[in-house]
C-alpha cells in the first residue's frame, strides 16, 4: 500500500527525498542537541549524579520495584484470565436473566478508570494498596478480555457449534470444548496486546501508593535530594519501557507464528474493527 | 447519599474540568497522530523513521511517566506553565496521539489499492493522494477505533487528577478524604459521573460503526 502511494523515485525524486532525509534528521539531532546541551547547562549530566548507579542499594531498591511492577502484572494476569472467561461464558448464556445483568456489569467495568477503581478497594475495603492494584487491574482486564473472548466466539463460523450441538454434546460442553480454545486461539494476539496495557497500568499503582518502579524512584529521589531525581528516572523510565517493548514484540512474534501455524489464521485485533464485510457494495447506497 | 448532593457542584465543575481536558487534548492528539501517520506512509525516510520511533516509544510507556515527564523534566528545558494544566494536556496528548497515529495507519492500509492507484492515474501528486482520495476514506474506518481511543482518553484523563489537576478524579480524592465515612457513596457518584461520559460514547462508537462505516 505504502509504496502505491507515490512513484517509484527517479534520481529527481531520490535527491529531493535524500535532501528531505538529511534536513529532517537534522531538524530532530539539533533538537536532540538542543535538550541536551540545556539539561547539561544544568549540571544533569555530571558525573557526580549518575555515580550513585555504582552504588548497589539503588540497584537494590530499582530491582524491588522492577519486582514489584511485574509481580501485581504477573498476579493480576493469572486471576483476570479465568475471570475473563467465566464473564464471558455468562455473557453469551442462553438464559436472558445471566447474560443481561452480566452485560451491565461488563459495561460499567469498561467504562471506569483503572485508578478510580484501585482508590475504591483501597478506601472501602482498606485494603492493603497491593491488594488494591491487583483488585483494580484484575475487574478491568477481566472485562476486557470477556470482550475479546466474545468477539473471537462470534468470529467463529456457525458450524463449529451445531456440529458440536449435533453430536449430542450440551450446549456448556460445546462452549468448553469446541468454541473456547478455537476462540482464544484466534485472539491470541489481542490477549497479549491486552497484557501489555495491564503491564503499563500498574504504574497507575503510584498514585495509591503501591510500592511499584516509579514509587521506588520517588522514594530514592526523596531520601537522596533532588538533584538525583532526573538521572533516577531517566533510568527507570527506560526499563519500564524496555520491558514494554519486549512484551509488545512478543505479540508481535505470536501474531506472525499464529497466522501461519493456526488454521483459520488469527483475528485483527477488535479494537481496530474495520467496517463488517457486506455483500454487496452498490446494495447500501 | 446526600453527601453527592451536597458536593454536587464539585463533582459538576470536576465534570467539566474532565471534559475540557479531554476535549482539548483530543483535538491536539487528533492533529497531532494524523499528522504521524501521514509521516509514517511518507517518502522521505526520516520523517518515516521519527513517526516509527514515537509511536513505539510513546505507545509503550506508561502514562504515570508520561506525566512525570511533563511535570518534572520539561521545566527544566525552559518550558514553564503557570497551571498543572498545561503539562497534563502535554501528557495526554502527547501520549493519545501514538494511538491515534497507529489507528489512522491501519485504516490507511485499509484503503484498496486501487483506491490511490486510480488517484495516481489522473495525476495526482503524493499530497493529493493523500488529503484527497486516501485520509478521507481512511478516516471514515478509522471512526469507531478513534472514538474508542477517546473513550480511553476520557478515562485516562483520571490520572491527571494523581498530579494536582482538579478534575473528576481530582475532586473524587479530595471528596473522599473530606468524608471518610461515606467513601463508598463518593466513589460510587465519581464513578457514575465517568459512566456519563464514557457510556454516550460507547453507544457513540458502535451505532457509527454500524451506519458510517463504508460498504466494500
Amino acid at each position: 500500500m505504502t509504496s502505491v502511494l507515490y512513484d517509484v523515485p527517479g534520481p529527481k525524486a531520490r535527491r529531493i527525498s535524500l535532501i528531505g532525509s538529511v534536513v529532517g534528521t537534522v531538524l530532530i539531532l539539533g533538537l536532540l542537541a538542543w535538550i541536551v546541551m540545556t539539561l547539561a547547562q544544568q549540571g544533569i549530566f555530571e558525573g557526580r549524579r549518575w555515580a550513585i548507579f555504582t552504588r548497589g542499594d539503588v540497584w537494590t531498591l530499582l530491582g524491588n520495584g522492577i519486582g514489584a511492577t511485574l509481580s501485581a502484572a504477573a498476579i493480576a494476569a493469572v486471576i483476570a484470565f479465568p475471570l475473563g472467561l467465566m464473564l464471558c461464558l455468562l455473557r453469551i448464556s442462553l438464559v436472558a436473566w445471566i447474560r443481561i445483568p452480566t452485560r451491565v456489569v461488563l459495561e460499567f467495568l469498561r467504562g471506569m478508570p483503572v485508578v478510580l477503581m484501585m482508590l475504591f478497594v483501597l478506601l472501602v475495603f482498606g485494603t492493603s494498596s497491593f491488594i488494591a492494584v491487583i483488585a483494580g487491574l484484575v475487574l478491568y482486564n477481566a472485562a476486557i478480555f470477556a470482550e475479546i473472548i466474545r468477539a473471537g466466539i462470534q468470529s467463529l463460523p456457525k458450524g463449529q457449534r451445531e456440529a458440536g450441538l449435533t453430536i449430542g454434546l450440551t450446549s456448556f460442553q460445546s462452549r468448553m470444548l469446541i468454541e473456547l480454545p478455537q476462540a482464544v486461539r484466534r485472539m491470541m494476539p489481542s490477549l497479549v496486546a491486552q497484557l501489555v496495557v495491564l503491564l503499563k497500568d500498574t504504574s497507575l499503582g503510584y498514585i495509591v501508593a503501591y510500592g511499584e518502579l516509579l514509587r521506588a524512584v520517588q522514594v530514592m529521589a526523596d531520601f537522596l535530594g533532588n538533584a538525583f531525581l532526573f538521572p533516577i528516572f531517566f533510568v527507570a523510565a527506560a526499563i519500564y519501557i524496555a520491558i514494554n517493548i519486549c512484551v509488545s514484540r512478543i505479540a508481535v512474534w505470536i501474531e506472525r507464528r499464529g497466522s501461519s501455524k493456526t488454521a483459520g489464521g488469527v483475528a485483527k485485533a477488535p479494537t481496530a474493527v474495520v467496517a463488517p464485510e457486506l455483500p454487496d457494495a452498490t446494495e447500501r447506497k | 447519599m446526600e453527601v453527592i448532593i451536597e458536593n454536587l457542584p464539585l463533582y459538576w465543575e470536576g465534570l467539566l474540568r474532565t471534559l475540557f481536558l479531554s476535549a482539548v487534548s483530543g483535538i491536539i492528539a487528533l492533529v497531532v497522530g494524523t499528522l504521524l501517520a501521514a509521516a509514517r506512509v511518507s517518502p522521505v525516510a526520516a520523517l518515516r523513521g521519527f513517526s516509527t520511533v514515537y509511536v513505539e516509544v510513546l505507545r509503550n510507556t506508561p502514562l504515570t511517566i508520561a506525566f512525570f515527564f511533563a511535570a518534572i523534566v520539561l521545566p527544566r528545558l525552559g518550558v514553564t506553565f503557570q497551571q498543572f494544566e498545561v503539562a497534563a494536556i502535554i501528557a495526554l496528548s502527547a501520549y493519545t496521539a501514538a494511538f491515534i497515529a497507529e489507528a489512522v495507519r491501519s485504516g490507511v492500509n485499509s484503503v484498496p489499492i486501487g483506491q490511490a492507484e486510480a488517484a495516481r492515474s489522473i495525476g495526482m501528486k503524493f499530497g493529493q493522494v493523500l488529503s484527497l482520495i486516501v485520509l478521507p476514506q481512511a478516516l471514515r474506518t478509522v471512526i469507531p477505533p478513534l472514538i474508542n481511543i477517546l473513550i480511553a482518553l476520557v478515562k485516562n484523563s483520571s490520572v491527571a487528577g494523581a498530579f494536582f489537576v482538579l478534575e473528576l478524579f481530582g475532586y473524587g480524592r479530595q471528596m473522599a478524604n473530606a468524608n471518610g465515612d461515606q467513601v463508598m457513596a463518593v466513589l460510587l457518584g465519581v464513578a457514575f459521573f465517568y459512566l456519563l461520559l464514557t457510556v454516550p460514547l460507547g453507544i457513540l462508537a458502535s451505532t457509527v460503526e454500524r451506519k458510517v462505516a463504508i460498504a466494500r
